[in-house]
């Protein structure tokens, strides 16, 4: 049963890192891109990591596939955050779909 | 002094977790490393060690997860509809929210949470002036106003009351 539910979870972070994946194909600029890989893959991953843990429960494994979540959690909306501002600052334009760019009116 | 000793116990969770399970002589040398860790980052761990003996912060916090993951799904789910669909329906813009948070740990957690929650990436923090740049893939409303009603109000009580 418990080994049902890991597998459910395993499909559906599968799912989601698909649409991350496809996302980054197919969104216009750096920003959205990054937008569609940070949500996507972060749940993604961490459901995963979630269904290797139901289906190895409170083992070595278990547990680092636990610490992961909290690791991937903390860290990659950092990592996103960090590249966005990379690439506002070395002149990377926004997509023409665009409606507004507050950063660059307020001269960064 | 605080700070060292918080980092010391948390360090040596961390490394006890990672050698599940836990025997004496991965804890000895657990203890060690964690002391060294302590030791030579400890005073960048936490500025105000008081407040961990808060315990309504704790509760806040626990009523914060749920919000959190739940807003994360349906950032998932709202991400997987936009690509998915034919046309691809966005239309995104770098918007202004106002923020009245003012620690670096609130400043940090309010950003990852906007990251991950529908349609928003927190692009930079100006501190001084209290203002987030956020990147958001279907601008509602381009007015700061707003924007930060729509997007950082419903963390920022929580969070406020957690790290504040």
């Amino acid at each position: 049963m418990i080994d049902m539910l890991g597998l459910v979870f395993i499909s559906i972070g599968l799912f989601f890192d698909f649409v991350g994946c496809l996302g980054l194909v197919r969104l216009p600029d750096v920003y959205n891109r990054l937008q569609a890989s940070t949500k996507c893959i972060t749940l993604g991953t961490c459901s995963i990591l979630f269904g290797a843990f139901l289906i190895h429960g409170f083992v070595a494994a278990g547990i680092k596939a636990l610490l992961c979540i909290l690791f991937l959690v903390l860290t990659s909306p950092v990592s996103a955050h960090a590249l966005a501002r990379a690439a506002h600052k070395s002149g990377v334009k926004l997509c023409e779909e665009s409606v507004v760019d507050r950063y660059a009116e307020d001269g960064n | 002094m605080k700070s060292r000793i918080l980092l010391f116990f948390l360090a040596l969770a961390v490394w006890a977790l990672l050698n599940w399970t836990p025997d004496w002589q991965h804890m000895l040398i657990g203890v060690f490393v964690a002391a060294f860790v302590a030791f030579m980052t400890g005073d960048l761990f936490v500025r105000r060690p008081h407040l961990f003996t808060h315990l309504n912060r704790y509760l806040w916090f626990f009523y914060y997860c749920p919000i959190f993951i739940w807003e994360c799904i349906k950032a998932n789910i709202d991400v997987a509809y936009r690509v998915i669909h034919p046309d691809l329906p966005i239309h995104p813009g770098i918007v202004k929210v106002r923020t009245s948070l003012k620690s670096d740990t609130a400043l940090t957690f309010l950003a990852n949470s906007i990251t991950l929650t529908p349609g928003t990436l927190s692009v930079d923090v100006d501190k001084e002036n209290g203002v987030l740049y956020v990147h958001w893939i279907e601008v509602k409303d381009k007015d700061i106003e707003k924007a930060t009603g729509l997007v950082a109000e419903r963390f920022e009580r929580i969070l406020k009351r957690i790290f504040e």
